[in-house]
């Protein structure tokens, strides 16, 4: 397809001007779009949660000037606009004794992960107009460099619990930097083995790695690595670890406010609460933007519109200059399944937590990597059938010592499940006798 | 010694040299920071400063994949840990007053000039090429660049395995060894 290099002389002559709009182009969508996301989950949990939710702001006047608009409704679309100037105008109280640089600085040391994690995020292919435009850093350590930024997050975190003053914020700080820090782990592994599938730590590449044919053998498919049994297993692993990562439900507990009153953002008023809010869900944005370029095959359309009807068509011209459209949506989607998620999981007590991160995911991360080594060792060696048996192979094992060493006797199963009467009395009512499953 | 001879010739060697001497003028003073500050938390945020500006020194060297991974593990684990100590313990700032009078400093500040004049001998002497201290980019000649994770990881596993598998060996028993020095006794 010949699509012009445009750009080029930027590039050439200022390239310090392009890598600035480049940040714009990235950071400007994020902070627009906040309000948006703000909007969306208060809609999309209320009608989850069987009712309406905020419809009523934004509705025009009856005697507004453009009589087209008079009585019409936006459906809440203003509704953040709301909260936005509420908190702008609400009482900015400052504790008295709290460590006054630490407190001040505790917002934006946990706004700026929140930003600089899209630094390496691709949003259109490597060539034509777009390759200048982005991704705004195409380092060689890419998703590296994701990892790094979100394991800057914890400060942020740890920080804000600490200067409050407030043994309560203070033990929420700690307990999430505790589960910040134990579900980047599994991340890091998780994603270690689509490194190792793909070849290279740069996105763009992984993205090209998405685009051969589905399983090496269906033509008219992109290999999304969610479609494949190892990147199955890496994106739900991932996926759970995203939700760990940004605090959200079911991995609330330091900032849920009937265990905690709201942890480590407690003694935090107005503006500067109305920053963590933004933080976190520019990290939850920017994390659903990972996910779909590692998982869900980035920037292109479902199927693989080049190897069906060719280069210059107009599917193929629609795939190159819709990326950015595409993505959007893409990243959207994982971000409403984060609603999705938190309507409809309980929340989790914190030892849960931890050994879910430690014990289950970890171990189970671990494994595929393994088996995903193991896989390219033998295809390596024995072409790609062999390959196949080398990781089928390594699965089953994988399985079997899995449920070997995990395996409960007859009697850990019959104590975990046991009755245990609650009625101490003599009169032993049929509706006072309770079954206790531990 | 000329000092026109250790000057940089074009631009390009005057931004790299404004860089990299800011950059470490930071690091310097984060590094002071450390022992200067008196509450215990203070020095630890100015030791994660001190870090950052390292891993950014390293990437302005060209070592990438070094600079990601100082980021990674020591700004964004090992001080992590730090800080929850410092906070956990509640430890608080010093109070001088109640430091008695003694020699200590006078000795610290003879050998912190010693040690200065060694630092300064060392890096001073050889300092003829001061625009060329980064690792070349890729070229034509080496395709894969010496600071990318390429060229890191094929020296690792090729010519430099057996080291590095020692070195893993070490650290599991380092980890297995703190595991068993901190876990409870267990009362029977």
């Amino acid at each position: 397809m010949n699509i012009p290099e445009t750009l080029d002389w930027m590039s050439v002559n200022r390239p310090a001007l392009l890598a600035l709009i480049r940040v714009l182009i990235l950071v400007l969508p994020i902070l627009i779009l906040v309000p948006g996301f703000i909007w969306l989950e208060r809609r999309l949990l209320s009608w989850m949660q069987d009712r309406i939710g905020p419809n009523r702001a934004g509705t025009f006047p009856k005697d507004f000037p453009i009589k087209f608009l008079r009585g019409k409704r936006t459906f809440g679309l203003l509704q953040p606009i709301a909260d936005g100037v509420k908190l702008f105008f609400k009482e900015d109280i400052t504790p008295a004794s709290v460590d006054r640089l630490l407190y001040f600085l505790s917002p934006a040391v946990a706004l700026f992960p929140a930003f600089a994690l899209g630094g390496t995020l691709p949003w259109g292919p490597n060539w034509g107009p777009y390759q200048h435009l982005t991704p705004i850093w195409n380092a060689e350590i890419g998703i590296l460099y994701m990892l790094a930024i979100s394991s800057l997050g914890v400060y942020g975190v740890v920080l804000s619990g600490y200067s409050s003053n407030n043994k309560y914020s203070l033990l929420g700080g700690l307990r999430s930097a505790a589960q910040l820090i134990s579900y980047e782990l599994a991340m890091s592994v998780s994603l270690a083995a689509i490194v190792m599938a793909s070849g290279s730590l740069r996105l763009q590449a992984i993205v090209e790695a998405q685009e051969t044919p589905l399983w090496g053998v269906i033509p008219y498919a992109h290999n999304w690595f969610i479609l494949t049994p190892f990147g199955f297993v890496a994106a739900i692993i991932f996926y759970i670890c995203m939700i760990a990562e940004t605090n959200r439900a079911p991995f609330d507990l330091p900032e849920a406010e009937n265990e905690i009153i709201a942890g480590y953002h407690t003694e935090y008023s107005s503006m500067k609460f109305a920053v963590f809010f933004m933080g976190e869900y520019a990290a939850m944005f920017v994390f659903a933007c990972l996910f779909s370029v590692v998982f869900l095959g980035g920037y292109n359309l479902p199927l693989n519109w080049v190897a069906i009807s060719g280069e210059n068509s107009v599917m193929a011209g629609l795939n190159y200059w819709l990326a950015p459209l595409t993505f959007l949506v893409k990243s959207l989607l994982v971000f409403s399944t984060f609603i999705w998620v938190r309507a409809t999981l309980p929340r989790m007590r914190y030892d849960q937590l931890m050994a879910l991160g430690w014990k289950n995911l970890l171990p189970a991360a671990v494994a595929n990597f393994i088996v995903v080594a193991i896989w390219i060792m033998g295809s390596k060696a024995y072409g790609p059938q062999g390959g196949i048996v080398a990781y089928v192979g390594a699965a089953l094992i994988v399985v079997a010592l899995y449920f070997a060493v995990t395996r409960q006797t007859k009697a850990a199963k019959a104590f975990e499940r046991r009755k245990v009467d609650l009625t101490e009395g003599d009169t032993p009512s049929p509706t006072r006798r309770s079954v206790e499953l531990v | 010694m000329d000092i026109n001879a250790l000057l940089p010739t074009d631009m390009n060697g005057w931004a790299h040299l404004g860089i990299v001497g800011s950059l470490s003028g930071l690091a310097v003073l984060t590094a002071i920071g450390v022992v200067a500050f008196n509450s215990p938390i203070r020095s630890a945020l100015s030791l994660v400063l001190n870090f950052f500006t390292l891993a950014f020194i390293y990437f302005s060297l060209g070592a990438e994949l070094l600079g990601i991974t100082q980021i990674v593990v020591y700004t964004g684990a090992i001080m992590v840990l730090f800080l929850f100590v410092i906070m956990l313990l509640n430890l608080s700032a010093d109070d001088p007053s109640q430091y008695k009078r003694d020699a200590k400093p006078v000795f610290a500040g003879i050998i912190g000039l010693v040690v200065f004049g060694l630092l300064a001998t060392a890096v001073l002497a050889p300092l003829k090429a001061i625009n060329q201290i980064s690792a070349p980019d890729r070229n034509e000649f080496n395709p894969i660049g010496w600071g990318s994770p390429q060229a890191v990881g094929k020296t690792l596993f090729t010519g430099y395995v057996w080291p590095f598998e020692m070195i893993s060996l070490l650290l599991l028993v380092g980890i297995v060894g703190s595991i068993l020095l901190a876990r409870r006794k267990v009362t029977s």
